[in-house]
């Protein structure tokens, strides 16, 4: 979001009145071709490198994918096996030792987490924002000073804190966690958003009688859409993925059945195939676990790119 | 009524921030405040800690020989993995937004095929870690089964009977941790830098065009000082995962528990602070390390603002 602001503020002068200068200087077409010649090695190189990389992205993808639809022995023969029959016995395989339970779980989580975080930061946000108290900046960088720290950091103390309240294999644990981790990037970037909002529509609800809480649920939320897509996105891509959270929270504690998250069921079904030697069906439980992801990615990969970015852009 | 609509006011902040508040505390800041705390005793992680034993757990730090190591193990991916990140980064970038042949407004444009290129690199992004590491599991096993060996047999670099060892070589196993870390990381800088390049005015790259400059002296006479800043940002947020790499160190690399092997060649400072803590009991030592770690962090992130700090060319 932060990137699609500043596009549109500077550099448009630039641009503006580019085409006038060019014809003012006069045309100088030995220049420009020179310009296209001197690059010419190097786009050969550079695009041929590119190329390369795209394949190291997609062919070990793409591999896994296929992967699915071979046989334990084809897999086993030579990594350039091709499927010969494309059956989805290794995904009703891998769908019945746990994926489906995996799924099930991460999406009740992922609701619950995924709702109260996009509630609670919009709250904490809008207010920072837009309401001027003492504590205001500190409790501001209190909530974005933890985008900078990493989470294996606070893991041992947080395994102890969890256990204290009771929660340690449970889904309100997970959800309260996550929601407390996925704080500081929304509150950071909905603060951001909400600065930008005009004021002038608000204040007239607030006129016409409307109380503060009315004015933010009717008159600002709506008006904040694009920015909370944005975040929303990024929260579901981020919480969906998480892996060390789970690994450390969500353990069997007295005998009963471990709730795994989706990634965390993976890595387990990875270990647990060792054994066995069905590999068809862990890559056909990393494609069902990769295909929402995708799905959401290719669908709004605008959002996803400038939401992850703008945190780093100041 | 002023009063009246003042305290409405109060009222109404308070009751938005103590929801977001109380969760962020319990959750974030307490655990990370109470890594300090337990860092001065000696506390096995299962019952309350009860000695303290001031700075003994640091000062210990300093004398184990496994610590020491992995310390080493960050430092190289701490210099290696944001420079070489950084350096495609920039490249990919460059190429795809102004590298194209003449063209559009002033001869500056991306190659053809940008949008497809932005799309892939970026995917890893969205991929679990879980994932990655199941992804790069298979493919590094050391038989020709391996998509990596299967490669280096069809190149002809080795034979069948003789495959390489990736993660089971002392030599190799933190290089190829390495690989995909910059293989995650380089769409995301990627689509930063691209950000960056994007607010740079057109018109510095045409008066750079006929002043005579070719393309390799425009991205490093023009793109390269204008960016500094995002480099500056990326090294700080590279850096912090480069201290990180947890989730793949401790699934990837050979080892009982959280990996670290073959024989403490790949382990790093965060899976030896989890075995610590999970494994060999030593909960207090363990958040002695967590503290090192994050000061470390820390000091590096000052050090990059500070010794890289240009004027700043307002645009």
């Amino acid at each position: 979001m932060a990137a699609d602001m500043t596009q549109s503020t500077p550099g448009t002068p630039g641009s503006a009145d580019t085409p006038g200068s060019a014809k003012g200087k006069r045309p100088r077409p030995e220049r420009s071709r020179r310009f296209g010649e001197s690059g010419a090695t190097l786009n050969v190189f550079g695009t041929g490198f590119m190329a390369i990389w795209a394949i190291m992205i997609l062919g070990p993808v793409l591999w896994v994918v296929l992967g699915a639809f071979k046989n334990a022995s084809e897999l086993n023969g030579s990594a350039w096996s091709w499927p010969h029959h494309w059956s989805f016995g290794a995904f009703s395989r891998a769908w019945h030792t746990g994926i489906s339970t995996y799924l099930k779980d991460t999406v009740i989580v992922l609701v619950f987490s995924v709702s109260l975080t996009m509630l609670l930061g919009a709250m904490a946000a809008y207010v920072l924002a837009r309401f001027e108290f003492r504590g205001n900046r500190f409790i501001y960088y209190l909530f974005v000073s933890g985008v900078m720290l990493p989470v294996y950091l606070a893991l041992v103390p947080l395994f102890f804190q969890v256990s204290k309240l009771h929660m340690l294999n449970t889904y309100q644990g997970l959800i309260l966690v996550y929601v407390a981790f996925s704080m500081p990037f929304t509150v950071f970037f909905l603060h951001a958003f909400f600065r930008t909002l005009p004021s002038a529509v608000y204040e007239a609800a607030l006129i016409d009688g409307a109380s503060h809480t009315r004015a933010f649920f009717q008159v600002m939320l709506p008006m904040a859409k694009p920015g909370l897509i944005s975040v929303g996105i990024f929260n579901i891509l981020g919480q969906w993925n998480q892996y060390l959270l789970p690994v450390v929270l969500m353990q069997s504690q007295h005998g009963e059945p471990p709730h795994y998250m989706l990634s965390q069921g993976l890595v387990s079904l990875m270990v647990a195939q060792g054994y066995s030697g069905d590999f068809p069906a862990l890559f056909a439980g990393m494609t069902i676990a990769m295909l929402p992801v995708m799905a959401v990615y290719l669908s709004f990969q605008r959002q996803v790119q400038a939401g992850l970015t703008a945190g780093t852009l100041k | 009524m002023r009063l009246r609509k003042k305290t409405r006011e109060r009222l109404f902040i308070a009751s938005f921030l103590a929801g977001p508040l109380l969760v962020y505390l319990v959750f974030v800041i307490w655990p990370y405040i109470e890594t300090f705390g337990y860092s001065l005793t000696e506390w096995s992680g299962v019952a309350p800690p009860t000695k303290v034993v001031g700075l003994k757990n640091y000062v210990d730090l300093f004398h184990d020989s496994i610590f020491l190591k992995a310390l080493t193990h960050n430092m190289i991916i701490l210099i290696v993995f944001p420079t070489v990140t950084i350096a495609l980064a920039m490249f990919f970038a460059f190429m795809l937004n102004v590298g194209g042949r003449r063209g559009g407004l002033g001869g500056v444009k991306g190659i053809p095929g940008s949008a497809f290129f932005r799309i892939v690199f970026f995917f890893p992004q969205v991929l679990s870690v879980a994932i990655i590491v199941i992804l790069f599991q298979s493919a590094y096993e050391s038989n020709s089964v391996g998509l990596f060996n299967a490669i280096v047999i069809k190149l002809g670099l080795t034979d069948a009977n003789h495959p390489w060892e990736f993660l089971n070589s002392p030599t190799f196993v933190l290089w190829c941790i390495m690989f995909i870390l910059v293989w995650q990381w380089v769409g995301f800088y990627l689509v930063l830098f691209s950000a960056a390049m994007q607010q740079i005015p057109r018109d510095y790259y045409e008066a750079a065009l006929l002043d005579g400059a070719g393309r390799t002296q425009t991205y490093f006479k023009v793109t390269m000082p204008l960016l500094w800043d995002s480099v500056q940002t990326a090294w700080v947020y590279l850096a912090v995962a480069a201290m990180d790499a947890f989730a793949l160190v401790a699934t990837l690399t050979p080892g009982s528990s959280f990996g670290g092997g073959p024989d403490e060649h790949g382990e790093v400072l965060s899976t030896y602070l989890m075995r610590n803590f999970q494994v060999l009991g030593k909960a207090g030592y363990a958040c002695a390390m967590g503290v090192v770690i994050f000061f470390i962090t820390l000091i590096l992130s000052l050090v990059v603002l500070r010794a890289t700090r240009r004027e700043r060319l307002e645009y």
